[in-house]
């Protein structure tokens, strides 16, 4: 299969507003390179799975809901890790740049920058980067990954210039910790494409698909965030 | 100028001829801005608000009807003058004497009232029981008299259900509004005139009838001043500022709820014209905004008293004791100009001056070219309240012109000008199973339609199965326009509604509203037989019982073509059939695809469906994919919506559409907009209705089990809106179990 005209997708959300500014088309790809703990979308992991579709298909799809995602919203690629399929997203994001369609990436960053990266990245108007974790060790025991990759994947946006929205999942005891926070805060106002910060509560809602597939969840013990968890991290932050 | 009360009006020929719209187009004045002007309830509403509040706690806690009046029939001036609390109330009236206390109506028929009252309770009085059985015929009656024995067959099948053949059929809206503008006395004459010319050459049948409800509509605007006099007014006149504009409207509507019992009581499109007396008022300094807003809300207050006597097989068709006082609101004109007004904003405040509820039904007419302002503050209201319906008014305008209103849920009609004779809906999922068992109910084993070769292969063949289907559609679409008739001429000869027919042109278009239940169900079916194999499973009578489908195929609300246009051609090819049959008065025949409610008794009484639907589930309400096979997000449903064809489903086409606070968007403002943008796109795709709904499914739990929390807990179900605590436990959890569009 060429892999300039294929993907492997794990379904579509057509009303996404979560995920970007506006309304917009979100794909979510199939395969992610990346063991996230509190994953709520496990079932996405396995390249083996999901199903394929053609760049033609997908933009087909996409142009049905031009009037709603222009001007304001546009197109999301998130997963999984999209990143793991770049060439599709090249050929299919020229053509939504040529339809005036506005594109993000919702991506970990946990990958190196590649030329083919990079001709991805010239076509991206917006970056959702999650950043897993600011301490490399801890980032290693919750993701599987220490942070490297993800860091510099982030300076090279700042230094192309490419908006990126910081994207962190307050998850209670694991990522809200004080000093943690405040070497976040440090990370971030050292770029300088930043946009904006999004905190995202931790919420157990994807627990069912761990068990689905025959997996032990792994954080049964810990409770999801709540507003005042947000809202301490974000005083933090200095978002508030 | 004729009246003293026209002073600072824009003059025109709507001075000598009845022409509301052409008033309206001289002296609205159109406002763009936002809500920052409104101001909050007075203290007097407040007041009066509480003391209704307290009334409905007692009508709840006495099982749903506070009381009934079991010895008057009602009529226009059956009643002494009845109120809340005189001295708090600014526009006064009610159905009775009393309020929510309930009046019989048996003119429709009078078993469905004694239904009513024993259901609660009470007896009919004997007097009143004597006369309905004795003396005068009813509605119901006639239609009895004259039914065929296809028809009662498919009737107790529930092939054809929710006839108003022992109900008043409603869906007819008055032009309540010619009473403030005009006085009642001008329509009288207008009247008188046109009874004296309504005299042809060729005096038949047809002539006879108009110039006998011509005179019938007469009596009635005389009961209309005599009733208006016994709470000390006289509407002979025009009404002379924006009080009197209101009550004078009011009063009109009064009246005919006070004669009719209907299944859909809707008041037109008032608010923008009773800005331009609200308007005028405000700039000779004799009106301030609160007091503008404080008429306003008295009264909504008064629209959300309007209560009826209805069984509880009613109830378990049309759930949560609805009436369909549906304002439409808002809406451009054909000359560009919007008809947004400040009264626009005011009625739709009135859901945070007096909080949500489902009445009266908040009809949004929505352009894509509606000012910013009012897009904004109406989506605000409807994350807030989840109590306004929007329709495509850049859709019906192509079709109504700019002073259409919406009677019930979906059904536009030229205010005055045009009237429907309502035809509730056939279940044409159950028509699809009689077309594979020839004729036969798939649950009873009984030959419902005449016998005719069943589909006898183990797996069903699509060319075969449509063949059937279409046959199956003549024959029942024969029997449906033959049942509609026969109900409409009954009605009009047993049950006539003078007063609101008072309000109409004496020449008037007819539409004969047929309607069918089911669609997303059968689309799926006819889906499944061409794209994946159903294997058909019979009980030793060869009757078809359960299928069985092997494979996977698209389902409709996904924006797959594929099923999408087996759903078109089905609408398409419906309509076409039903036109081919001749309708009394000429009515011109036209379609819904609208439950109600009734999508879970239609459920209830269907078998299982060759799209795998289990017997007894649920069918999608209105045109709503079913339960749960929508799985590409909220905008692919809508684009499947879209696209079935207004052009042949005039009627209206409901979508009930439900949305988790959070997935709607971070932000209050992210919402807002995100909102405005998906009407704005589902419209621009000539979408025609959805209702919108916020909220969190454990809300609903919680409501579903602590009802006495949540007294004015309002939600959209197809069409309208209901108290979500008055609704049965079925249709509790068939809401809960309706797709909730939820982030991932």
């Amino acid at each position: 299969m060429d892999k300039r005209n294929f993907a492997k997708i794990h379904s579509i959300e057509t009303f996404g507003t979560v995920d970007g500014p506006g309304v917009r088309f979100v794909t979510f790809f199939q395969g992610c390179n990346l063991e996230c703990k509190y994953c709520h979308n496990r079932d996405t992991w396995n390249i083996n799975n999901g199903k394929y579709i053609s760049v033609d298909e997908l933009f087909e799809q996409i142009l049905r809901y031009k009037s709603y995602i222009t001007p304001n919203g546009g197109f999301t690629a998130s997963g999984g890790e999209p990143l793991l399929q770049p060439y599709f997203l090249i050929s299919l994001f020229k053509k939504l740049k040529k339809e005036g369609i506005h594109t993000a990436i919702d991506t970990s960053g946990m990958i190196e920058v590649t030329d083919t990266i990079n001709e991805l990245l010239s076509l991206t108007d917006l970056v959702l980067l999650d950043i897993k974790h600011i301490r490399s060790d801890k980032s290693k025991d919750l993701v599987g990954f220490d942070n490297e990759k993800e860091l510099s994947f982030a300076r090279y946006l700042s230094e192309h210039n490419i908006p990126i929205w910081i994207r962190q999942v307050i998850i209670p005891g694991i990522t809200d910790n004080e000093e943690d926070l405040l070497e976040l805060k440090n990370f971030i106002s050292s770029l300088k494409s930043v946009e904006k910060v999004e905190l995202l509560p931790y919420h157990n809602l994807g627990e069912y698909k761990w068990k689905e597939l025959g997996f032990d969840y792994q954080l049964k013990d810990v409770r999801t965030a709540n507003n005042e968890d947000i809202k301490r991290a974000s005083k933090i932050l200095g978002l508030i | 100028m004729l009246f003293k009360q026209w002073e600072g009006f824009q003059e025109g020929s709507w001075e000598d001829s009845v022409d509301v719209r052409q008033f309206i187009q001289k002296n609205y004045t159109p406002y763009t801005g936002d809500e920052s002007f409104l101001a909050n309830a007075t203290e007097k509403t407040t007041k009066l608000w509480n003391i209704v509040l307290d009334l409905y706690k007692k009508e709840k806690e006495n099982g749903g009807v506070l009381d009934i009046d079991t010895k008057t029939i009602s009529s226009i001036i059956g009643y002494e003058p009845g109120y809340i609390k005189k001295d708090l109330e600014e526009i006064v009236g009610l159905q009775t004497d009393s309020p929510l206390k309930r009046a019989i109506m048996p003119y429709g028929g009078i078993r469905i009232v004694e239904k009513s009252c024993e259901a609660y309770g009470r007896k009919v009085d004997p007097a009143v029981d004597e006369i309905f059985h004795k003396v005068r015929k009813t509605h119901n009656d006639g239609v009895f008299d004259a039914y065929t024995a296809d028809v009662r067959a498919a009737r107790s099948s529930h092939l054809l259900t929710g006839l108003p053949d022992g109900y008043g059929r409603g869906r007819i809206i008055g032009d309540y509004r010619r009473v403030a503008l005009y006085g009642v006395d001008f329509l009288i004459q207008k009247k008188k005139e046109n009874l004296k010319y309504l005299d042809p050459d060729c005096f038949d049948e047809e002539t006879i009838r108009d110039r006998e409800e011509l005179s019938e509509q007469i009596r009635a605007l005389e009961e209309l001043k005599q009733m208006a006099t016994s709470y000390g007014f006289d509407i002979s006149v025009p009404a002379s500022n924006s009080k009197e504009a209101i009550q004078w409207t009011y009063f009109a509507y009064l009246a005919a709820i006070k004669e009719q019992n209907g299944a859909a009581m809707s008041l037109g499109r008032t608010s923008t014209f009773l800005d331009i007396y609200i308007q005028r008022d405000l700039e000779n300094g004799t009106l301030t905004e609160e007091q503008a807003q404080e008429l306003m809300d008295h009264f909504v207050m008064k629209l959300r008293l309007v209560r009826f006597l209805r069984t509880p097989e009613y109830d378990e068709l049309f759930s949560g004791d609805p009436v369909w006082v549906t304002e439409s609101i808002g809406g451009m004109g054909i000359d560009g100009r919007t008809l947004v007004t400040k009264n626009s904003f005011r009625i739709l405040h009135t859901l945070s001056t007096l909080g949500p509820a489902p009445e009266p039904n908040l009809t949004v007419l929505w352009s894509t070219r509606l000012p910013e302002g009012f897009k904004k503050y109406s989506t605000k209201m409807s994350i807030q309240t989840s109590s306004i319906q929007y329709e495509n008014d850049d859709l019906m305008r192509r079709y109504w012109g700019d002073d259409y209103g919406i009677a019930c849920c979906v059904s536009a009609m030229q205010i005055g000008k045009q009237m429907q004779f309502f035809g509730a809906r056939c279940n044409l999922a159950k028509t699809l199973l009689y077309a594979i068992n020839g004729g036969r109910d798939e649950i009873t084993g009984k030959q419902v339609a005449p016998k005719f070769e069943p589909i006898t292969s183990e797996y069903l063949d699509y060319n075969e199965v449509m063949e059937k289907f279409e046959n199956m559609m003549d024959y029942v679409t024969r029997i449906y326009i033959k049942a509609l008739n026969t109900i409409h001429y009954m009605h009009d000869k047993y049950c006539y509604e003078k007063l609101e027919m008072a309000l109409h042109d004496t020449k008037i278009l007819r539409t004969m509203a047929c309607g069918i239940a089911g669609l997303s169900v059968v689309a799926d079916s006819l889906s499944a037989i061409k794209y994946a194999k159903v294997r058909v499973v019979r009980d030793d009578t060869g009757l078809a019982i359960n299928y069985e489908v092997e494979g996977d195929y698209p389902q409709f609300g996904n924006d797959d073509d594929r099923v999408d246009s087996i759903a078109v051609d089905i609408v398409r090819i419906f309509i076409k059939k039903l036109s081919k049959h001749r309708t009394y008065r000429n009515a011109k025949t036209t379609m819904s695809i609208l439950t109600i409610t009734s999508n879970v008794v239609y459920g209830k009484n269907t078998g299982n469906t060759p799209d795998g639907r289990p017997a007894g589930a649920p069918f999608g309400p209105g045109a709503n994919p079913l339960h749960g096979r929508d799985t590409h997000g909220a905008l692919a449903v809508l684009n499947s919506v879209a696209k079935l064809p207004y052009q042949y489903s005039e009627d209206g086409i409901s979508y009930t559409f439900s949305i988790t606070p959070k997935a709607l968007g971070k932000t209050d403002d992210d919402k807002i907009n995100n909102l405005v943008t998906m009407l704005d796109g589902f419209f621009g795709k000539e979408g025609h209705h959805i209702n919108v709904n916020v909220f969190d499914r454990a809300l609903l739990i919680d409501a579903m089990d602590h009802p006495e929390k949540y007294p004015q807990l309002t939600i959209r179900v197809s069409g309208y809106a209901v108290n979500f605590t008055k609704l049965t436990r079925e249709q509790q959890l068939d809401v809960i179990n309706r797709t909730i569009q939820e982030s991932i």
